[in-house]
């Protein structure tokens, strides 16, 4: 195992956003000293230089799709997690709508055994019902004693209340979260992109707002009900945040996550890119008004954390009509990138409150250690900046698939390198 | 929005038609001027001028179309181009060939012109982004339908002194309607207002963004306008609870002869095929007033100056070439 003296950096608390200027030394994968200016003679270490750069503990991304088992043409555990490394995550949390669907204890430990060994943990989230068929509960204490560390039926809602009161229930008794994809299917019939004047003028089949709202309401209702604990995914709207807000605000126990694709473009980005299927993703790209309460929401603790929804399609599936391509766009190569310029650049986070929300929040919503950087513990890092202006080219891509339509965005802000289980990945 | 711009314009600025969005009101002048002479060349005897001899165009529809077809078809044979006909049912998915392939197999072909029919929005759009043809649209799913537009406005022109400042009504199902989006825009380029009318069931989201007036009464829609646009009623709309009846729809939305008699002055349009007896009374279609045939003959003429000044504007893109 290569020991590393990581020169120069300052490290970022995000608890505290207190800042100092030390060099690491990683020997072991554990962190052995911690000071300004240390000389090291241990044989063979080497030298990181993270001169101008910023040192946090490792980043999570708690909502991608790693496609494995079932789908690896579209992404293995292997290439998710080069794109996450290269995004400048330690650690991801992986959906299960993986063929076979995560409803069982022997797919749960299946990936966490494909992914052992690799600079990313990986953390599988298992279905909420058997077969993710929204009809019968998944035998949730045995997949949480497996690893899983929340249930989701992603890519599909919970429809049926009462599953989910009964899936709230149960998984209060684990403290686990019950986290539900928002799509009340009755309401957005079979519809391609947000209900708003960019889909009126570009007669593309809608989804209103309210497919996820009317959804998200009865969910608040029944974690009022059943005081167990409900995470919302890939929150889209504004009056999702504002359900969210007055859940909170009754001392609910409601978490919720945004995806860096929501804050960065509006449904105006179908009809710009000329129907471009990298614009459509569920749920769909809103509006201005969505765009700007979900900066707030951020800016006020609504939102708890920042995430990507991470969904990579084979090129041959997304070159297609928009109305025919699959959801989903990959986004962990340009999660910090988009964070730092439209989140920390225009004011409505310090970079220390975007790390919380992109580091610690993931973790403690799913019940996970979060890393410390401190004498003696595992060396779990994340080495960055909040400056560089970069424009995000096809080259960056480490995802085995391309569906993002943000090449050529500027963005500000890179991950250099993590230190993990081990292993450094730097990039460039 | 009312771009009434008027500088001399003798060429397109586009190598594609793919909706009337990007296009000024001087390039939608040009084409209805450029169409008036091919409407000439229809009267004469021999009807047929070499314009685009040496031109390949293919027609692919992937949705039934009896009249558009047609209309591209006989322009192009007016035209003197070759032509090739793919015609497809159903999604790429169902065909099991996907639409860039056929794209692909299409552009190896040494195609220069495609003209597409598609159910999906955007896939003329997709085309360009395949092929190196030059794509028309000739209709993508609610989107856009702009040859349409443009030969309703040929026919606006013939019947009035200008568009300019017309009142126009557009009635039925405008939540689908790829004709109304594209009437809505060249319309209104070209000064023209516009009043949208149907049950709030067949109107599209916040339906006054489109920069038109918005009423749910037939008769306000009807009062003082000089022509009535009546849309095709998809008769699946019921199925999906979006009309309770084609009985209903009829009876509140279905233009018949009492306003002709009430409202003496306003013509009336469709874009074909009628639903006798569904949008327009049977009498009104065959009324006097009515000037559906006229759409469809000028139909030819629009589309002859289309595919003309699309051939020219590409040849200029390729003269730039070193």
């Amino acid at each position: 195992m290569q020991d590393w003296l990581i020169r120069g950096g300052t490290l970022l608390d995000p608890h505290s956003g207190a800042k100092r200027r030390a060099d690491i030394v990683v020997e072991h994968g554990r962190i052995a000293a911690i000071g300004e200016n240390l000389s090291v003679k241990t044989p063979g270490i080497q030298c990181y230089d993270a001169h101008n750069r910023l040192i946090s503990p490792g980043w999570m991304d708690m909502h991608v799709h790693l496609r494995e088992p079932g789908f690896e043409h579209k992404e293995t555990i292997a290439s998710g997690c080069r794109a996450a490394a290269f995004g400048g995550f330690t650690a991801v949390a992986c959906q299960p709508n993986t063929m076979p669907p995560t409803d069982s204890s022997e797919v749960v430990q299946a990936i966490m055994k494909r992914a052992a060994g690799l600079p990313v943990d990986v953390h599988p989230i298992a279905c909420v019902s058997k077969k993710r068929e929204g009809l019968e509960l998944a035998p949730l204490f045995e997949l949480a004693e497996s690893g899983a560390v929340a249930f989701s039926d992603d890519g599909s809602p919970v429809h049926n209340g009462h599953l989910m009161r009964r899936a709230l229930e149960y998984a209060s008794t684990l403290d686990r979260v019950i986290v539900n994809h928002l799509e009340d299917q009755t309401m957005g019939t079979k519809g391609h992109m947000n209900e708003g004047a960019v889909s009126t003028r570009l007669g593309i089949r809608p989804v209103p707002a309210l497919s996820e709202e009317s959804m998200l309401a009865r969910d608040l209702l029944l974690t009022e009900l059943t005081g167990a604990y409900l995470h919302v995914p890939h929150i889209s709207t504004a009056a999702s945040v504002a359900l969210v807000r007055s859940a909170k605000s009754k001392g609910m126990n409601v978490t919720t996550e945004v995806c860096t694709h929501h804050f960065a473009l509006t449904d105006a980005a179908v009809e710009e890119s000329g129907f471009s299927t990298a614009t459509k993703m569920h749920p769909p790209l809103r509006t201005e008004a969505d765009v700007e309460a979900i900066k707030r929401g951020l800016q006020d603790g609504t939102i708890d954390a920042i995430c990507t929804d991470h969904a990579p399609h084979a090129a041959f599936e997304k070159d297609v009509e928009f109305t025919e391509a699959p959801f989903g766009i990959i986004g962990l190569e340009t999660a910090w990138g988009l964070t730092g310029r439209y989140i920390i650049a225009e004011g409505f986070l310090s970079t220390a409150e975007a790390i919380f929300k992109l580091c610690v929040a993931p973790r403690q919503i799913f019940r996970i250690p979060v890393p410390v950087i401190r004498v003696g513990a595992p060396a779990n890092l994340t080495i960055f900046d909040a400056e560089t202006k970069w424009t995000f080219e096809a080259g960056h891509i480490h995802s085995k698939s391309s569906n993002t339509p943000f090449v050529g965005t500027q963005l500000v802000g890179r991950a250099w390198a993590i230190y993990n289980n081990g292993q450094m990945v730097t990039n460039a | 929005m009312d771009e009434l711009n008027s500088g001399d314009l003798s060429q397109l600025q586009h190598r594609h038609l793919l909706g009337l969005a990007s296009y000024s009101a001087d390039e939608i002048r040009l084409i209805l001027d450029t169409a008036k002479e091919f409407r000439d060349v229809l009267e004469r005897p021999i009807k047929r001028v070499p314009t685009l001899r040496g031109i390949t165009v293919c027609n692919l529809f992937f949705e039934p179309s009896t009249r558009t077809r047609l209309s591209f078809e006989l322009a192009e044979k007016r035209l003197s181009a070759d032509i090739v006909n793919f015609s497809e049912k159903g999604s790429s998915v169902s065909k099991g060939e996907t639409l860039k392939d056929t794209a692909l197999n299409i552009e190896a072909m040494k195609v220069d012109m495609v003209v597409v029919r598609h159910s999906s929005p955007g896939v003329p759009h997709f085309l360009t982004r395949c092929t190196k043809a030059q794509i028309i649209n000739a209709g993508d799913g609610g989107h856009a339908h702009p040859t349409q537009a443009l030969l309703d406005l040929y026919t606006l022109r013939e019947c009035f002194p200008s568009v300019r400042g017309l009142k126009v009504s557009i009635i039925g199902d405008i939540a689908h309607s790829r004709v109304a989006r594209s009437n809505i825009l060249g319309l209104r380029k070209l000064g023209a207002e516009v009043t949208i009318c149907a049950p709030r069931t067949l109107m599209p989201y916040n339906a006054a963004s489109l920069g038109v007036r918005v009423t749910h009464h037939l008769d306000e829609a009807l009062q003082d306008c000089d022509v009535a646009m009546a849309l095709r009623l998809q008769l699946e709309r019921q199925q999906a609870s979006l009309i309770p009846s084609v009985r209903e729809y009829h009876t509140r939305y279905g233009i018949k002869a009492e306003h002709l008699r009430r409202f003496p002055s306003f013509l009336v349009m469709h874009p074909g095929p009628i639903n006798r007896g569904v949008e327009l009374e049977s009498e009104v279609v065959d009324h006097e007033r009515s000037i559906i045939l006229h759409q469809v003959t000028n139909g030819i003429a629009v589309r002859m100056a289309v595919l003309y000044l699309l051939t020219a504007s590409a040849d200029r893109v390729m003269r730039a070439r070193p």
